[in-house]
């Protein structure tokens, strides 16, 4: 997927005057939000959970090497096969190699935001083959040819109109008069169109939430089913994930679902949790001939030891998009890449740089409201600060800002000069209020005064007029000893 | 001398505690009535309040904006200014959650100002937080008719675990009545210089803010943070909405004499 990243500014004015975008955003906050709060209520341990959950992510990344020799290991005594891919293309190379190899013509997919990462549907459809996303979200924007705008709700920037004339204008085949409007007869029909292409498809592809060392198990979690057809249907399955997915144990991971899905969608489990060990056995009444993984690095292991290393405990909840106030304004589109929200903007120059994505993580107010809900508690407006810092060592940061910041630092250790300056200043700022106490206009804020008026000062800064007061209550006191 | 429960680390508070006032610059340049209103709160608890001269600004632009040397330079200064006192407290829960939790984050390699800086944060205090908890006030003496709401600034609700604090000092005024907002606990869009790096989302969150607040039918306004009031005062201004504002601390001192923030001057 080709970033737009660096057009922060631009997507976000656009989405900001989208009126159906802005209609969709709205209802975000009262579903995800509310459900995750409720879920959270509903679990005293919900607290403890996470500092295990923490843990043992913390724990998997510090030795990830032992785990992912281990995981490899058990998946080829399992009858699977382990595939490294450093890079997207390697990766995209690898699984156009198995889909040849199976003489595919027609491949389904489950939702994987690795895949979004490599671009692999493009890469699949280049080499002749037919993709379908089998999500229901994920259908829909395929159709739409649009990237994802949440990890786990990937239409979530559309509303039910909008999916209607999609679904109409695609399923050509089917009465032009039949009814749409309830959410159930659209899923009905996606499932109809789909049915035909799970049992066609000769390779499925899904992504993975957790894999796991001790069994070489993965693990896909959803609340449609998709997935479960999309790897026990077809004679190959693919998983396509990333390193930093592994936990060491079966007892790890339960540990790990129980945050996710509270965190995600305030739910005790997703409907569908599925686990995948190999490929089939004697014996087995379904399941694919071959199963393989392709485990994709793509920048993740430059991440470790460094301080952004915290960020590989991520395990795509989405609640922090959920609760961000950037992303419920301008929606996941405006980041430009993959990965929105503070997720993204700590996640996307790791993988991207930070030349690209530098407006990310400044494009915060550090609110905190994104830490405060991580399952796995990761600093991430430190991390979006450790990223304004090698901006600002770069030289990335702006002439202007960069002269009013080292002019107000001056000021800052130096009080005398500052008194000296300010009592001035802010006594002509006052004049300029006058008597609205207002100004709607200020040279170099236009950012500020453009939708909101500036509020006067008062006149005198507290600092004098706090040593006035002290040298009057003085004079009164020695009067009093005369 | 009394022995306190404050938060993990159980701490002496004297009997009349020396307390050094970091008035912040925001209150310092916009609102001074709001460090004479903290004066007046600390000393009527019983504290002995210095002023002292070398205080400015805390450093959040800088450290905010990636500038890690100009923000530990201001850090050493404050540090070096207010560390003989008892406590620092601040009318500011982003200067003192700045104070508190970031300024020993700026010493990593140096052992020996990191100390300094922890035993800095460990005595320094946001206002409201340092009356409640540390000081154990639980009646402010305050008359206001009327009703008002709270907006909860994001670095006193999570950076220093303020929520229940201002509004149980609230409860205490004779004649005020509490509404809650909506997504009180939604970031008003501030954020130091992202409303002004990122003045259209900043706006469409202010915006909202506003909406929510002025829902609650309160036509008074109240937070702990000026950042946060400045922005809000200022949007309600321009759209002219029937909502004033004010620091919390003006009410609670008693001290609402000056016209509100962003309101006409007699």
């Amino acid at each position: 997927m080709k970033p737009t990243s660096h057009h922060f500014k631009e997507n976000a004015a656009r989405a900001l005057t989208d009126v159906q975008l802005q209609r969709a955003l709205g209802n975000i906050g009262e579903g995800f939000v509310n459900k995750r709060a409720s879920a959270r209520d509903a679990l005293p341990e919900f607290d403890a959970l996470r500092d295990r959950a923490k843990a043992i992510k913390d724990h998997t990344i510090e030795h990830l090497d032992l785990y992912l020799e281990e995981y490899e290991r058990k998946v080829t005594e399992a009858g699977g096969q382990v595939h490294w891919a450093a890079t997207a293309k390697d990766a995209n190379e690898i699984i156009t190699w198995i889909c040849r190899d199976a003489a595919a013509l027609s491949v389904t997919k489950g939702k994987s935001m690795v895949a979004e990462e490599i671009g692999l549907n493009e890469a699949l459809e280049g080499a002749g083959l037919e993709v379908v996303e089998t999500d229901l979200g994920e259908y829909i924007i395929q159709n739409r040819h649009e990237p994802p705008s949440h990890i786990i709700a990937p239409a979530v920037h559309l509303n039910k109109d909008q999916v209607i004339a999609d679904f109409r204008a695609k399923h050509t085949h089917l009465p032009a008069d039949r009814q749409l409007d309830e959410p159930s007869a659209l899923v009905g029909e996606a499932r109809s169109v789909l049915r035909e292409k799970f049992l066609r498809a000769e390779v499925g592809i899904t992504g993975a939430n957790f894999l796991v060392a001790e069994t070489g198990s993965s693990v896909i979690v959803t609340n449609e089913g998709n997935g479960d057809l999309t790897q026990l249907l077809p004679r190959v399955h693919i998983v396509v994930t990333s390193i930093e997915k592994l936990v060491p144990t079966l007892e790890d991971m339960n540990t790990l679902l129980r945050v996710l899905a509270r965190s995600a969608t305030g739910q005790d489990i997703t409907a569908y949790t599925t686990l995948s060990t190999g490929a089939r056995r004697r014996g087995d009444p379904d399941g694919p001939e071959q199963f393989h993984v392709v485990l994709v690095d793509n920048g993740r292991t430059d991440m470790l030891g460094t301080v952004f290393q915290d960020m590989l405990r991520c395990i795509r909840c989405g609640a922090c998009l959920n609760h961000c106030p950037i992303y419920n304004a301008v929606g996941g589109h405006a980041y430009g890449w993959v990965y929105p929200g503070p997720m993204g903007a700590v996640l996307t120059p790791s993988l991207i740089g930070v030349q690209e994505a530098g407006h990310l993580p400044n494009a915060s107010t550090f609110c905190g409201r994104c830490e405060e809900v991580c399952p796995v508690r990761i600093p991430l407006p430190k991390m979006m600060r450790h990223w304004r810092e090698r901006e600002y060592d770069a030289g990335g940061t702006g002439l202007l800002p960069r002269i009013a910041l080292k002019s107000w630092a001056f000021f800052a250790r130096h009080p005398r000069l500052y008194r000296l300056f300010a009592g001035p200043a802010i006594a002509a700022l006052a004049r300029l209020g006058g008597k609205r106490g207002r100004l709607s206009w200020l040279p170099l804020a236009g950012g500020w005064t453009a939708h909101r008026d500036l509020p006067a000062p008062s006149g005198q800064t507290f600092q004098a007029r706090w040593r006035a007061h002290q040298r009057a209550q003085r004079k009164r006191r020695v009067r009093g000893k005369r | 001398m009394t022995t306190l429960d404050i938060g993990k680390t159980s701490r002496t508070v004297p009997e009349s505690p020396h307390v050094a006032l970091f008035a912040t610059c925001l209150v310092d340049l916009f609102r001074p009535v709001v460090g004479f209103a903290a004066v007046k709160l600390l000393e009527e608890a019983g504290c002995r309040v210095e002023v002292p001269d070398a205080q400015t600004c805390c450093g959040q632009p800088a450290y905010n904006s990636g500038d890690r040397a100009d923000a530990s330079a201001i850090a050493r200064k404050v540090i070096e200014a207010f560390e003989p006192y008892d406590f620092i407290v601040v009318p500011s829960g982003s200067c003192g959650g700045m104070l508190k939790k970031h300024y020993p984050v700026l010493f990593h390699d140096d052992p020996d100002m990191r100390l300094r800086a922890a035993r800095f944060g460990a005595k320094t205090y946001e206002l409201i937080a340092f009356l409640r908890d540390v000081m154990q006030i639980d009646v402010v003496n305050a008359r206001h008719e009327g009703a008002v709401t709270y907006h909860d600034s994001c670095s006193s609700l999570r950076e220093n675990g303020i929520k229940q604090q201002p509004r149980e000092l609230l409860e205490s005024v004779d004649g005020l009545e509490l509404r809650e907002a909506k997504d009180s606990e939604v970031c008003c869009g501030f954020g130091g210089l992202f409303s002004v790096k990122y003045p259209n989302i900043s706006n469409s969150m202010v915006s909202d803010k506003v909406d929510r607040l002025t829902e609650t039918g309160a036509p008074l306004v109240l937070s702990g943070d000026l950042g946060c009031l400045l922005n809000i005062a200022g949007k309600a201004a321009r759209e002219g909405r029937p909502l004033e504002a004010r620091h919390i601390a003006e009410v609670l001192a008693d001290m609402t004499d000056e016209p509100p923030i962003a309101g006409a001057r007699e």
